[in-house]
């Protein structure tokens, strides 16, 4: 429904919240335009990623649950949300914050203090693994060495890594991660235009990775990022907002654009995608890499080295080429599956790797 | 990232840099005489994007060799057919008529030439859907329009192509002029109307087709519509119905449609037309607006960007699982060529492959998923026609379509043509039992009456 121009122009405040039908609606809520109060927002913000919880069997009680915290809104709110609901449901959840220390001074060195803050604000033990204590490099270091091309490769691979290291470290049983229902929208678009059936097919799992050491989780898959917004902004919830400087315009892609003008025109358009995601059915048996363990840290990798690792050996040899695109490395008996980034910068927004599950 | 010439089943060029790292030494040397087409290695390429690497022959070749190839191998068109061609005057149509005419011709001239004559020419026909009463456009530019499409059909050579001109109103028995105004502007979402306008369009082609005697419709979606509609159809959240829409052959409907141009770019159509001057009539469609037109600009853009995404979005679509009904169904073996039996043993889909559905939205014709089925089974018995029409449509048609507020559901429902309530009809009532099966595993209770 094109509703964005048939609701009729009313006087701001005028009007009674369509839920409790007592106070007065302060907001039109981005997901249905309801024009709603503040405390009834709160509500069905909450109570909808609660049932999202139930639904999916999303943890269970007495379970240890690592949230992946970088200080940005997703995180920050899903912390909040999170412990809130932990309390108010009695899910028995024994909750850290665990974040990752890039080394990108300006950018993350001010955002963990963020974290450090929401630590003391909820109470949340918090564990931040860096990849100068787990690689020997910061990224200021790569990029100094490599330049701005393909660092955002570095950063990913790395990243991926160090959640679950940092996850192994906390014992957790379980982490959950900020993405919202635009990224997984965005993701699914993605994957169709870059034809890549294997990740269409479990882009919108809300769990993935049960096969791997910790699996991840997506609370928020159903929440919308303005929704996101909204709820910082009216709870003054303590968050970061600034672009990492290596990748200042990778933020705002093509398909993200098309998602925002899609929400404008038709808000129901974001799960609609998600839906059409989860309703796809793969006919060939798409083939999923094996996977063993790394020979040299024993890290998860369906190769004889790691991705972190064959990247991790080019830039202590000095050949910080190595593993990126076709090059040939430890693993060159077999087809490298690296994408370029550099030709997709156009289409894609997240570039950070942060959503290769 | 881009679509691989190498494995790309619809010949797209990619970009040249993509060529040069698959296409190897053949290309660099081309490269090196860089005005001979690839293929041929002869004559001098055309001009222009698309075409850049093919002299007019090499790609005038290519382009019929695709169309050709998606006939025979999917038993499209058989000796014994009598085919329609809908034709907007656009050029995807135009090519559509163009290439099949050109394979009448040539089964004529096999036809006069062979003693036995044992093999029929098959028959052509040609469907215009006349949208005079419910376009914004002034009446006598579509009259001139229509003049001119007469004056196409009636140019191609031997045999005689009838075209049909229908007024898309004669979907209702009687003047339905009104009531397809007011059905129309029931719908209050821009591109719910849109959407529906579509169905009304193949149901009225479904109407001609299935009068005059025809058993197969030709519709010129090419690639390039083809991955506008893969988009579309994921925005809208039609991901499980989406793949029954772009498979070559569509036998969901009475009479079955084909999509021979399904493997063929809008700009090579365009070049065709306009390499070989075929005259298209272009001022009949109006501007998409809403998410259809957003989505086709989005498209747009992608494939300015990098020449072979919409291949890849095709190709992506294409790998999803099919349904049962988008093969021609072998009941009659006999007629089909030999040839095209073994090809298409080689290209059919098998039973196994497939999903077989048996109930459809009564407004779009998509097979219902899992949770349209549930709801569609849990309805009481004591339901106004109206209703029940309602909980029939798929989740998709109901919020764009169908009116939101439940008062005036029963005049949205007096508005509908004959057949789409019938549609409704059969596939409510008939197969509650069927469909409680495909939903068995969801149940919570097995008797019926806990629902």
């Amino acid at each position: 429904m094109e509703k964005g121009e048939e609701e009729k122009p009313t006087k701001a405040g005028s009007r009674l919240c369509c839920i409790c039908n007592q106070r007065r609606a302060a907001l039109k809520r981005p997901k249905t335009l309801q024009q709603i109060c503040r405390e009834c927002f709160y509500e069905v913000f909450e109570e909808e990623i609660h049932q999202v919880i139930v639904e999916n069997q999303l943890f269970k009680p007495g379970e240890r649950l690592a949230i992946g915290a970088s200080g940005g809104k997703d995180s920050t709110v899903l912390a909040y949300v999170l412990s809130e609901l932990n309390r108010r449901h009695n899910y028995g959840l024994d909750l850290f914050l665990l974040s990752v220390d890039e080394g990108i001074t300006g950018y993350r060195d001010d955002s963990l203090e963020t974290v450090k803050r929401n630590e003391i604000q909820y109470g949340l033990p918090l564990k931040i693994v860096s990849y100068k204590d787990l690689y020997g490099w910061t990224m200021d270091e790569i990029v100094k060495m490599i330049g701005l091309k393909n660092n955002c490769t570095f950063c990913g691979v790395f990243r991926r890594q160090a959640l679950d290291r940092g996850a192994a470290l906390l014992k957790v049983d379980k982490v959950a991660t900020g993405h919202n229902a635009d990224d997984i929208a965005e993701t699914v678009l993605l994957n169709i235009l870059r034809g890549d059936i294997a990740r269409l097919s479990r882009c919108t799992s809300i769990v993935t990775g049960e096969d791997g050491p910790i699996p991840r989780c997506k609370p928020f898959k159903y929440t919308y990022e303005k929704e996101i917004v909204m709820y910082a902004y009216f709870k003054r919830l303590d968050y970061f907002s600034t672009e990492c400087i290596y990748s200042p315009n990778a933020y705002r892609g093509f398909a993200r654009e098309f998602i925002k003008d899609l929400e404008r025109i038709r808000p129901q358009a974001i799960l609609d995608i998600i839906q059409s995601g989860e309703d796809f059915r793969i006919s060939t048996f798409t083939k999923m890499p094996e996977q063993g363990t790394c020979e040299r840290c024993g890290y998860i990798s369906s190769q004889k080295w790691c991705k972190a690792c064959v990247l991790l050996e080019g830039l202590n040899r000095g050949l910080p080429k190595l593993g990126i695109g076709r090059s040939r490395g430890p693993n060159n008996d077999r087809k490298n599956g690296t994408k370029e980034t550099n030709g997709a910068k156009s289409i894609e927004s997240k570039q950070c790797g942060t959503l290769d599950f | 990232m881009a679509c691989n010439p190498s494995n790309c089943q619809s010949n797209c060029y990619g970009n040249e840099e993509k060529a040069e790292v698959v296409v190897g030494e053949e290309y660099v040397s081309a490269n090196q005489n860089q005005n001979l087409c690839i293929k041929c290695k002869t004559k001098e390429p055309i001009g222009g994007d698309e075409g850049r690497m093919f002299c007019i022959e090499c790609f005038r070749s290519n382009l019929y060799g695709k169309f050709r190839l998606a006939v025979t191998s999917h038993a499209m068109i058989t000796p014994t057919d009598n085919v329609l061609v809908a034709f907007s005057g656009g050029p995807s149509s135009r090519v559509a008529l163009q290439f099949v005419h050109e394979l009448q011709h040539k089964s004529l001239k096999n036809f006069d030439a062979s003693r036995d004559r044992s093999l029929p020419v098959f028959g052509v026909g040609v469907a215009f859907i006349d949208e005079t009463t419910i376009s914004p456009l002034p009446s006598h530019d579509i009259d001139r329009a229509i003049q001119d499409i007469r004056l196409i059909v009636s140019n191609l050579a031997p045999p005689i192509k009838q075209l049909h001109v229908v007024p898309i109103e004669n979907i209702y028995s009687g003047d339905g002029t009104n009531r397809l105004k007011n059905l129309l502007d029931a719908v209050s979402d821009t591109t719910g109307k849109e959407d529906l306008l579509l169905h009304l369009r193949m149901l009225s082609l479904q109407k001609v087709a299935s009068e005059s005697g025809y058993n197969k419709i030709v519709l010129g979606l090419c690639t390039s519509r083809i991955a506008c509609h893969v988009i579309l159809a994921t925005v809208k959240g039609q991901g499980y119905s989406l793949p029954a829409d772009i498979q070559y052959v569509d036998s969901r409907w009475e009479i079955p449609i084909v999509l021979p141009l399904r493997d063929c770019l809008v700009q090579e159509l365009n070049m065709l037309c306009h390499l070989d001057g075929l005259k298209t009539v272009e001022l009949l469609k109006g501007p998409c607006s809403g998410i259809n037109g957003l989505v086709s600009s989005f498209v747009r853009i992608l494939q300015e960007e990098n020449p072979s995404r919409e291949c890849t979005i095709v190709r992506t679509a294409g790998k999803l699982t099919p349904f049962h009904f988008n093969r021609i169904l072998e009941s009659d073996d006999s007629v089909i060529p030999l040839a095209t039996r073994r090809r298409q043993k080689r290209y059919n889909l098998k039973p196994n492959e497939s999903i077989s559905s048996e109930s459809f939205c009564p407004i779009c014709n998509s097979p219902l998923n899992k949770s349209d089925m549930l709801r569609l089974s849990n309805l009481g018995s004591c339901q106004t026609s109206s209703d029940s029409f309602g909980a029939a449509c798929c989740s998709s048609c109901r919020f764009q379509i169908l009116p939101k507020d439940p008062s005036s559901m029963d005049h949205f429902y007096s508005l509908l043509p004959q057949p789409l309530v019938a549609r409704a009809k059969h596939s409510s009532y008939d197969n509650l039992s069927l469909l409680r099966e495909q939903i068995q595993d969801c149940l919570l209770s097995d008797s019926e009456d806990d629902s």
